[in-house]
């Protein structure tokens, strides 16, 4: 038993790192909105799927005007990419006005700001599917397939006991573009000044009123960001997974959520770590638990698994593997 | 205008006036069903006097006595004339099915302030719980007993659906009592996705719920002989388990209990202070709002003879929400309207509304692609009505009223009862 599960390991690995980016891009967005607003967006898992559909819009435009053969996959994925991601961002700037700001001025409860994401991560979903369904007739979309060259990698040849991997060009893009991504991300809140506000806000929305910082605009600037890093995900999902449905963010968002609360809800770094983590420990689940069950339990319970760390991570570590616990007072 | 305005106020002012008034409604749209059988519009027409009845200005007997004989006998009885007798009655009965779980979830969210995304998951182990004993299901993992039982343990089953309901209504308790506020929303999610990833896969390595296949041919209930198979039959055991479950919540609302289900949910840690046990309290509520839902979802599995997971979904659960913040968090009048508004919406208007634009577009060869056809369109209309109530009308359609206390008089009751106790002890000392 041991051995079919190390032999597989380089392409568990692989597979989760893949999937365990894409979840700590996505928790960022979680995280940054949670430790500024401490609201769970529920809307973001369907800001990321909204990217994936308008990257996929704008890659089919681009091929209808003959751009894909006439330039590099690469340039043409780059303009895709900038365009999900300002459009995206643009969209959680506008999710935040119509339906968090509102209700911050009235200081009406918590509870309201949850059932009005939900709200309107069912309008987005709803939206998208009846966009992509009045265009194609159905809702599922295949996206052209771009850097599906395979990659062999011999490690039988170097560790005898492991299994071969291999991998997709994409998975290489997957993995640069999130780390730039992070890495980008990480300099602009620990390094500029917007990045200053955006933390001070974090700490006291008040005190940071008061040192003349504008708290309506760092939260939008938070919103931009943080959706427009969601969108560029989706389109990578994409371009790796090949086709989308408007019901994906639903899913990947708990996920999401899951990586941000396992890593300390509101830590931007924990988040990248806690995505990494759950997308290998997911995958390893998916490869082995019927191995481990003897044939009880199937890859289907890899959802359940990823809800029952969510679970015991609330109970037992609530403040997450990189977080402060906080006092609650009246 | 003035003297029309003038005319209303001298109505409403008057008891008299206003039950003539109501009679004649109930007549008017009564017959009107009688003659226009096929009419939808007046089928809900008449529905729709239990909320005139509710704001009529008679005391709270007649109210409700003329609301049971209006919907036990007047609604059936009309309705039998016409050929969409059944459907009128599905659907009462799925508004009856409903009212009781938005019932349910109004304690959890309404008054005791858990957000609970998951909670259709209790709908779901009530209704298995049923299909499996009363189907063949449960003779291929059970070492003894002849299954399918007969449809008389179907009354035992609303019992047993309630119980097994509670207990995983306590088993999600336990770890939530740990976690808050909008974390706890989170977790009775990932809890409701996992029984329903658990029921969609659990045919192997026993088979228990049978799968993704689900379980058919359910045995139908047995009522002293008669087999129960109709919806008008079912409306009428719907009907009594919802009158049973307005009043455990009538009850409930306003004892000690739903007292401190209230204080939690206003202020948890003042609320402690005040000696309030917020384990126990929270337990109740969620094992209570539970078993709601699991006696209702026995019904469902024998109402459909025919369960499997795809009806457990978090669009389910987020429905009864719906339900619960449309017609005002923890206002009992409320939600009951808001889960009739949201069935009719969805079983009748949608329903019509997309047949007449498929009859258009054929008849005027108007093309409406059937991407717009509004049936499928549940998803943004159901979002937007919960943007719209939380954003503007966060008490719902019927707000929530707290039972007004009379200070003066509770005043005057403790000082008279301290005048008695000092008279008492003084008069002790006296002799």
């Amino acid at each position: 038993m041991l051995a079919h599960i190390l032999q597989n390991l380089p392409q568990v690995l692989i597979d989760g790192l893949t999937l365990g980016v894409v979840y700590a891009v996505v928790a960022i967005g979680y995280t940054m909105v949670y430790g500024i607003l401490e609201l769970i967006n529920f809307a973001h898992g369907d800001v990321f799927m909204t990217g994936a559909f308008i990257g996929a819009i704008v890659l089919f435009l681009l091929m209808g005007m003959g751009f894909l053969s006439a330039m590099p996959a690469l340039i043409v994925f780059l303009i895709v990419i900038v365009i999900a991601a300002i459009a995206t961002g643009m969209l959680g700037v506008g999710i935040e006005r119509v339906a968090y700001r509102p209700l911050r001025r009235k200081n009406a409860p918590k509870l309201i700001a949850l059932i009005t994401s939900i709200g309107i991560s069912f309008v987005l979903e709803d939206a998208v599917r009846f966009i992509a369904e009045l265009k194609t007739g159905n809702y599922i979309v295949t996206a052209p397939s771009m850097f599906n060259h395979k990659f062999n990698v011999d490690v039988h040849s170097v560790i005898p006991f492991f299994n071969n991997a291999t991998f997709q060009a994409s998975f290489l893009l997957v993995l640069i573009v999130t780390v730039v991504m992070l890495v980008s991300l990480d300099l602009f809140v620990n390094k500029t000044k917007w990045g200053m506000a955006m933390r001070a806000v974090a700490q006291d929305r008040d005190t940071a009123s008061l040192m003349t910082i504008n708290v309506n605009r760092v939260i939008s600037v938070t919103f931009f960001i943080g959706s427009a890093l969601g969108g560029a995900t989706g389109v990578l999902f994409m371009i790796q997974y090949g086709t989308i449905d408007p019901y994906i963010g639903f899913i990947l968002g708990i996920k999401a959520f899951t990586a941000a609360v396992l890593g300390g809800i509101g830590n931007i770094r924990g988040a990248m770590f806690g995505g990494v983590m759950l997308g290998l420990l997911e995958m390893f689940a998916a490869a082995n638990l019927s191995v481990i069950t003897h044939g009880a339990m199937g890859a289907e319970y890899k959802d359940v698994f990823a809800f029952i760390i969510l679970i015991l991570v609330l109970i037992f570590k609530p403040e997450g593997l990189f977080g402060k616990a906080v006092v609650e007072k009246v | 205008m003035t003297t029309l305005s003038a005319l209303f106020e001298k109505l409403a002012q008057s008891k008299k006036n206003q039950i003539i008034l109501f009679v004649a409604y109930v007549v008017l749209t009564g017959a009107g069903l009688f003659l226009l059988p096929d009419s939808t519009i007046a089928f809900l027409l008449l529905l729709f006097s239990i909320l005139i009845l509710y704001y009529l200005n008679v005391n709270l007997r007649a109210k409700w006595i003329t609301g049971i004989v209006i919907l036990a006998a007047i609604v059936p009885f009309i309705a039998s004339h016409s050929d969409s007798y059944q459907t009128y009655m599905e659907v009462g009965t799925l508004v009856g099915i409903y009212c009781a779980m938005a019932l349910g979830l109004n304690i959890v969210v309404g008054f005791a302030g858990l957000l609970d995304l998951g909670f259709i998951a209790f709908f779901a182990v009530g209704a298995y719980s049923y299909a499996i004993f009363a189907s063949g299901q449960a003779s291929k993992f059970m070492p003894f007993g002849h299954y399918p039982l007969p449809g008389d343990t179907f009354w035992l089953f609303i019992i047993v659906g309630a119980i097994v309901a509670a207990i995983f209504g306590i088993l999600l308790g336990v770890p939530v009592l740990r976690v808050r506020g909008d974390y706890l929303a989170i977790v009775t999610l990932g809890f409701g996705e996992i029984i329903r990833i658990l029921l969609n896969n659990m045919d192997h390595p026993i088979n228990i719920t049978n799968g993704s296949m689900g379980i058919a041919s359910i045995a139908p209930p047995n009522f002293f002989g008669i087999s129960i198979g109709s919806s008008s039959q079912f409306y009428y055991i719907a009907f009594g388990i919802f009158l049973v479950v307005i009043y455990v919540v009538r009850k409930l609302e306003n004892s000690k209990l739903g007292r401190s289900w209230k204080a939690v949910r206003d202020n948890e840690i003042a609320a402690q202070a005040m000696g309030i046990p917020l384990v126990k309290t929270k337990l109740a509520a969620f094992a209570i709002g539970a078993s709601f839902s699991g006696m209702m979802g026995v019904i469902f599995a024998a109402k459909q003879m025919f369960v499997d997971a795809t009806s457990f979904t978090y669009l389910e659960s987020t429905m009864v929400l719906v339900m619960v913040i449309l017609g005002g968090m923890g206002s009992v009048p409320g939600v009951i309207l808001g889960a009739a508004v949201v069935i009719i919406l969805r079983t009748q208007v949608l329903t019509n509304i997309s047949n007449w634009l498929s009859t258009m577009s054929s008849n005027y060869g108007i093309s409406i692609p059937p991407a717009l056809s509004p049936e499928k369109m549940q998803l943004l209309i159901f979002g937007l009505l919960l943007i719209i109530f939380a954003l503007y009308r966060t008490q719902g359609l019927i707000p929530h009223k707290n039972r007004k206390v009379d200070v003066e008089l509770l005043k005057k009751e403790s000082a008279e009862a301290a005048r008695a106790r000092e008279k008492a002890t003084s008069g002790g000392a006296k002799s």
